[in-house]
């Protein structure tokens, strides 16, 4: 698999029989998900049923014990030899994270460079744009998200909303095929959600594979192509929003759904 | 006031004190509360400072017309050359040092960690002086120096006696004590920056020494900043010690001069602690304002200058001229 195969185009996810532990604690146990190009997941679960843990496995933030994942068909931070699998090499993970976009919960901009510079950092440095082609690309994905006039900000002279935007500019300009979102609301003030959510909504019609993990139940409603309920490192169910949010099968999701809605 | 006993008093009907004109409660000011106890411990402090200032300029003891004579004097200048010399190569090679020992301390290498932590141990351990005097008698102790394959054939060979100098003893017997010392503080430095930051750069795939030297290394110097200079000033006044390897720093020329001249030992000190005075504030100036480059987006503003807040306390004195002259 060549870099190009994953390039701007959206891209396919698949989570293979994942297992991973923290210590003798069970966070996956046995995790298989297929996410489709442009399609939208939104991964709903108790806190503690490792939720973030299986976002952070698909880009390799953490690596599971057991199972693989692969995106566009390519294994992320494993090769194949034989019938094992064998680690990548730093260079080589840090190359395929490049292509699959992740926004944290907590924003992580970089607080030392301004907003302009946080956008036009990753292309730069991994070598995909010029510096002249990072700055015009970052300026239009920040005008994108509406803070054409924040430019030359420093991060903490935003709003957390803000901030989030950015960080969502960010991840954009790498023009990942796929883009994960872990919890992107949370550490922000109720009024402050609405904008985050509007620009994420606007990247889901813009078809680029979306996974979310939220608490946002009327969003997932809303944006969601497929909700996938998780508790205990299992997957309970899963299905269109009308199903899991609506009528879902499971003791476990109606007892969820019943707490939060 | 004379009321009768039990009458209602509220505050908008009570009549006005005879002596000051009738004008309602919320339009006046509000009256500082007086601190006694901090004004007279100000005036028992200015008479000390006073004292002593005046102690300092009468007392013929500190003979201050030799101090003026040794102050510019070429030897004395000559020695403050060495001192900066010393300290310049020593804080480089220092804190380069210390750059590479914590980062084999942060590494995954158990190997690199316990090296490092050893080495760190030894050198904080052992006084300067000891290092010191130990390098000065290195050529005894190995007469040569080759570069080669470890324990095999040598290419390179050096005379020692002829590498080693009075500089080099003590410019590497400073560099090792001080690498040891940098190394905790550019530790600490490192670990002070998010591990949120660590992990945004990985998750955008920026290539490994990117990570280091534009995420981490620039947010880790606002910490390691003031931990450093703290170091360098210590250092300044470590090379003092050079004396001992026979290098004539400012205080070893002072320290000669003084016994050529015993009648002038007390200016000529008053003279190195001037001189040790000037480097330290230079380097107090600079550490301002390095400061104040890396608080770039760590804070909302910038912390003001000092012309700044010149400015600032002159405009809010106006203002509060004029609001007193309004009430």
């Amino acid at each position: 698999m060549t870099a190009e195969t994953l390039d701007n185009a959206a891209a396919t996810v698949e989570v293979h029989d994942v297992h991973k532990w923290y210590g003798s604690h069970r966070v996956l146990d046995g995790v298989d998900l297929t996410v489709r190009p442009g399609e939208v997941t939104v991964i709903l679960g108790p806190s503690g049923s490792g939720k973030s843990t299986l976002l952070r496995v698909i880009n390799h933030l953490e690596k599971p014990e057991i199972g693989y994942v692969s995106v566009n068909g390519e294994l992320i931070g494993v090769r194949r030899q034989g019938d094992r699998l064998k680690e990548l090499s730093e260079r080589a993970i840090l190359t395929q994270r490049s292509r699959i976009g992740f926004v944290f919960q907590n924003f992580n901009l970089f607080p030392h460079l301004t907003v302009l510079d946080n956008v036009a950092a990753a292309p730069v440095a991994t070598g995909k744009l010029g510096k002249p082609e990072a700055l015009e690309l970052a300026r239009e994905l920040l005008g994108r998200v509406g803070l054409a006039d924040r430019t030359a900000a420093y991060p903490r002279q935003l709003s957390g909303g803000q901030q989030q935007r950015v960080a969502i500019a960010r991840a954009l300009a790498l023009r990942p095929g796929v883009i994960l979102f872990d919890e992107p609301t949370s550490a922000l003030d109720p009024e402050l959600v609405g904008e985050v959510l509007a620009v994420i909504k606007d990247l889901a019609k813009s078809g680029t594979t979306l996974v979310i993990v939220t608490h946002e139940i009327g969003f997932a409603r809303e944006i969601a192509d497929r909700v996938v309920f998780i508790d205990a490192g299992r997957i309970v169910e899963q299905g269109p929003p009308a199903e899991v949010l609506d009528k879902p099968q499971h003791e476990r999701t109606r007892d969820f759904l019943s707490k939060v809605l | 006031m004379s009321e009768p006993p039990g009458a209602a008093v509220s505050l908008a009907e009570a009549p006005p004190p005879a002596d000051t004109p009738s004008k309602p409660l919320a339009a006046q000011r509000v009256l500082p509360l007086r601190r006694p106890g901090r004004w007279i411990a100000t005036a028992v402090v200015l008479v000390l400072a006073a004292q002593f200032v005046h102690g300092l300029v009468s007392n013929p003891f500190y003979q201050w017309d030799r101090f003026g004579y040794w102050f510019l004097r070429p030897t004395i200048l000559d020695g403050l050359l060495i001192t900066l010399e010393v300290a310049a190569y020593s804080a480089v090679l220092g804190l380069l040092g210390g750059i590479l020992l914590a980062l084999a301390r942060l590494s995954k290498s158990p190997v690199l960690r316990a090296v490092s932590w050893t080495y760190v141990w030894a050198l904080r351990s052992i006084p300067l002086i000891v290092v010191l005097l130990f390098l000065y008698n290195f050529s005894a102790l190995y007469q040569t120096l080759s570069v080669g394959v470890p324990f095999g054939p040598a290419f390179f060979t050096f005379d020692e006696s002829r590498l080693a100098t009075d500089m080099v003893v003590a410019v590497i017997g400073l560099s090792l004590n001080e690498a040891a010392y940098a190394a905790e503080v550019v530790r600490g430095g490192i670990l002070s920056v998010d591990q949120g930051q660590h992990e945004a750069a990985s998750a955008l795939g920026l290539p490994k020494g990117y990570q280091f030297r534009k995420i981490v290394w620039p947010q880790a110097l606002r910490s390691i900043t003031p931990n450093y200079v703290n170091q360098l000033i210590g250092l300044i006044k470590a090379t003092s010690l050079v004396f001992y390897v026979s290098l004539l720093d400012l205080f070893g020329t002072a320290q000669t001069m003084g016994a050529t001249y015993p009648g002038d030992i007390v200016p000529l000190l008053l003279v190195v602690t001037v001189w040790y005075l000037i480097l330290t504030s230079v380097v107090s100036v600079i550490q301002f304002y390095v400061e104040r480059y890396y608080a770039r987006g760590a804070t909302r503003t910038l912390p003001p200058t000092p012309l700044q807040k010149l400015r600032t306390g002159l405009t809010d004195l106006r203002a509060r001229i004029r609001r007193e002259a309004a009430v």
